[in-house]
């Protein structure tokens, strides 16, 4: 009796979930059109819609994703989500995670987080005038309709199934990771947080309006975007390490490649916005950005989403919701750039500067990014295209990337330090070079040292001396400021009073410089492919590896064959790892499971194969020197992000009163 | 300097940038892009086929073909159900390597044996190389593994 009861509770939740994202469409529309319409005809009632509409608009999606989570953990297989991603013996964490593991649910995470950047607006946008918050929400809106109209009609987390299975399928086990518990959302609000600055821009172009206040209002969000965005790209590349078994982190993998579309052209972003915030100029070229960063963040979405990069026949035989998110992508980007088109020569052209000048820097930096942007859009892009048109099949491969992504980008990495140290309006070239020769003999020093400590090719040591320059060159600006204090306390008081978004800065390129250096090291790294039997000693490195035993364990939903390994180092054991094969129970699947140490920054690596007749094993092992600086560099990247989003001037509702000063400012 | 001058500088900086930018990508398809063939496709080709061009072939592990010389030097068979092609490869198998599965590996043909340096263990969601499921859907042979018809 209690379980029928229990049963029809279930019912419930899972129909009103499903409902909620119906009102929530409804409401969606509403606030699409009302405040619009307000703002044209500057009526305060109807703009006033917005904010209370938006926060509504969140409530019930949360409300909707909140269901479908509660039918994931109580293992409800009347759904058919549920049914085909879940398992009642599944870690509890995992059966959250596989809500997002899977198309429908990852979709309704989307939206969700469409919603609550929606409702973050409308809450925290006191300081904002009334017409361009309520022109913001109302495009936030549109998106959000369009998705959740996406969601509704092709992929619905919510549809049953009759009678109930009595267990579930289970998730892919590769995806049975802490690691991709979390990616997909950090990526997600990276991606969607680009919505805001896209509604902002287009809000602009409707409104005709734009100004430095604009450059202000849209930086937090930017800024909070880009962050999630770095450390979801870094999470995704520290997964493929570690799950996929050889080691590499990187593949240029066409769904990789449509993180760091946006990830580029929000960095881009995130420097024409600050040149328009301090000297009112590069308002067009901005727009476009914000334009550009979540039209490829929808791209992203589509690329990923539509099964076209699991071949084009499928997303040719199973049409529907490719199809849709296409719809999508071509009516708000050609919609967006239409508008951009015919308004953009409305906005009033800003101020002028000198080529070299902290503007010129960063008009360079905007020129090689959106370009190195450009080479990766070509290379993910035209497989596609060829397989399409022709029927061909090529794969453009690392490569590629490497011939044209890598020589567009190393000026970026050698001119950072550099635009630092320009003035604004007309700089002093000379004068930042001369600043910076302490940074460029450190990293010529440390090229060389390098390479006669490591020997072998030369472009890893050139590019870790290149990395050395970066990190330290990104402080120069800093240290300047601080130079010449009386004492110590004093030096801490002037770094106190520093801007944050001054320290943002220099952290964010001294990430760079972090995340290079460990890219370069991979160049001394070891590779071994060895067969031993438990008690031999292997060399990786500085450290030698011996398997003490190969034994049987059985995990929640699957059995292992672990090889317990000690590492030693002249003799003494200082680390040991259980890397294992997986055998999950209910998808017959084998999985690697890596074993991982970090000793200093640099990381010993293990993976084993089956155990042969005579007892041996083959084994997989790496010692890979400062790899862990890969991705320390971007959680570097990421604080100074956080540490510019917390400069009092952006603050959001503090950019009104800020933006009085403006002038002022630009006149400094 | 005027505001003309200083938009020509822009334009031309931009023109240089994009100039070098085409250069480079011209210059790495040549070598960065890598074709798909299937084993027939592969064999109807062989004659005019640039010497040492890298290619990647897929197909199902022929059964009965594997063979390890020793730890690290492995062979097999790469078949469509037409044509066969003997491929040679050194390292560890990725962990979904099986007879009668689907894989994919890029190498160069060398005396008309296929000397892989990469076998593939990136699968979509269904376990196969989209390559291989596409041309085993084509020749109706597809199975995706969970033993029904998709």
């Amino acid at each position: 009796m209690a379980a029928v009861k229990s049963h029809e509770e279930h019912a419930v939740i899972v129909e009103t979930g499903h409902y909620a994202l119906v009102l929530a469409l409804a409401l969606a529309i509403v606030q699409g059109l009302a405040p619009l319409v307000g703002a044209i005809r500057r009526d305060g009632e109807l703009m006033a819609m917005a904010q209370p509409a938006a926060v509504m608009q969140f409530l019930l999606v949360a409300f909707s994703f909140g269901a479908l989570t509660y039918s994931y953990v109580t293992s409800d297989f009347s759904v058919t989500n549920v049914f085909e991603n879940s398992h009642s013996l599944k870690p509890l964490i995992y059966k959250i995670s596989g809500v997002w593991g899977n198309h429908e649910g990852s979709m309704l995470l989307w939206v969700l987080i469409l919603a609550a950047f929606g409702a973050t607006v409308a809450l925290f946008s006191r300081g904002m005038p009334d017409d361009l918050r309520a022109l913001v929400l109302a495009v936030q809106s549109w998106i959000a309709a369009a998705f959740l109209l996406f969601v509704l009609l092709t992929s619905n987390p919510f549809a049953r199934l009759d009678p109930a299975p009595i267990d579930g399928r289970d998730l892919n086990p590769l995806l049975q990771d802490p690691g991709l518990a979390i990616h997909p959302p950090l990526l997600y609000i990276g991606y969607v947080g680009f919505s805001i600055t896209f509604s902002f821009a287009l809000a602009a172009l409707i409104s005709g309006r734009i100004d430095a206040a604009w450059a202000r209002y849209i930086r937090p969000w930017t800024l909070g975007a880009w962050v999630f965005l770095t450390l979801g790209i870094a999470m995704g590349s520290y997964w493929a390490y570690y799950t996929l078994g050889w080691g590499g982190f990187w593949f240029w993998d066409p769904v990789e490649n449509a993180s760091l579309l946006p990830w580029l052209a929000g960095t881009a972003l995130l420097h024409s916005a600050a040149v328009m915030e301090k000297r009112d100029a590069l308002k067009i070229w901005t727009i476009f950005l914000a334009i550009l960063a979540f039209s490829l963040s929808l791209l992203g979405t589509f690329l990923v989403r539509s099964g076209v990069l699991t071949s084009v026949h499928s997303f040719a035989s199973d049409p529907q919701r490719g199809i849709f998110i296409l719809a999508i992508l071509v009516f708000f980007i050609g919609g967006s750039l239409a508008l951009f088109a015919f308004r953009a020569s409305a906005l009033k052209p800003g101020g002028i500067f000198a080529p070299v000048s902290r503007e010129g820097a960063l008009v360079l930096n905007n020129l090689l990014l959106t370009t190195s942007c450009a080479t990766v859009f070509i290379g993910t892009l035209y497989p596609l295209a060829l397989e399409a048109v022709t029927g061909e099949k090529i794969s453009v491969g690392a490569p590629f990337f490497n011939l044209t992504f890598g020589p567009l980008f190393i000026p970026i990495l050698l001119a950072m330090p550099i635009g630092q140290m320009l003035a604004w309006k007309r700089g002093d070239l000379l004068g930042a070079a001369q600043r910076l020769v302490l940074a460029t003999a450190l990293g010529v020093v440390g090229t060389l040292v390098l390479y006669a400590l490591r020997g072998g090719d030369v472009v890893p040591a050139v590019l870790a001396g290149l990395a050395i320059y970066l990190t330290i060159g990104s402080f120069v600006e800093i240290a300047g400021r601080l130079s010449g204090a009386p004492s110590a306390s004093a030096v801490l008081a002037r770094a106190l009073g520093l801007p944050r978004s001054a320290w943002g800065a220099a952290f964010a390129h001294a990430g760079v410089g972090l995340t290079l250096f460990g890219l370069a090291a991979t160049g001394w790294g070891v590779e071994r492919i060895v067969s031993v039997k438990p008690g031999e000693a292997v060399s990786a490195g500085p450290y030698e590896v011996v398997i003490m035993s190969i034994a049987p364990r059985e995990g929640p939903n699957y059995n292992e064959l672990v090889a317990h390994t000690q590492i030693r180092e002249g003799g003494r054991v200082i680390a040991e790892i259980d890397p294992s094969r997986r055998s999950f129970t209910t998808r017959t699947m084998v999985r690697t499971e890596a074993g991982i140490v970090t000793l200093g920054l640099g990381q010993v690596y293990m993976n084993i194969a089956d155990v042969r007749v005579d007892g041996a094993i083959d084994l997989r092992l790496y010692w890979k020197p400062y790899v862990a600086l890969i991705w320390i560099g971007a959680l570097v990247m990421a604080l100074g992000g956080l540490l510019s989003m917390s400069d009092r001037r952006l603050r959001i509702g503090i950019a009104k009163r800020a933006a009085a000063h403006v002038q002022t400012a630009a006149a400094e | 300097m005027t505001r003309k001058g200083r938009r020509l500088t822009l334009i031309a900086a931009a023109l240089a940038v994009i100039g070098v930018a085409i250069g480079l990508a011209l210059f790495a398809f040549r070598d960065g892009v890598v074709f798909f063939v299937t084993p027939t496709e592969l064999a109807a080709k062989t004659a005019e086929l640039r010497p040492n061009a890298r290619m990647r072939i897929g197909g199902l592990v022929l059964p009965g073909s594997v063979q390890k010389a020793d730890e690290r030097h492995v062979s097999f068979a790469i078949t469509d159900n037409q044509t066969e092609v003997k491929v040679t490869y050194t390292g560890l198998l990725p962990d979904l390597f099986r007879e009668g599965q689907g894989v994919v590996a890029e190498g160069q043909l060398i005396n008309g044996v296929f000397r892989a340096d990469s076998v593939l263990a990136k699968h979509d969601e269904k376990y196969m190389p989209r390559e291989v499921a596409d041309s085993l859907k084509q020749q109706g042979v597809w199975n995706d593994g969970s033993g029904k018809k998709p």
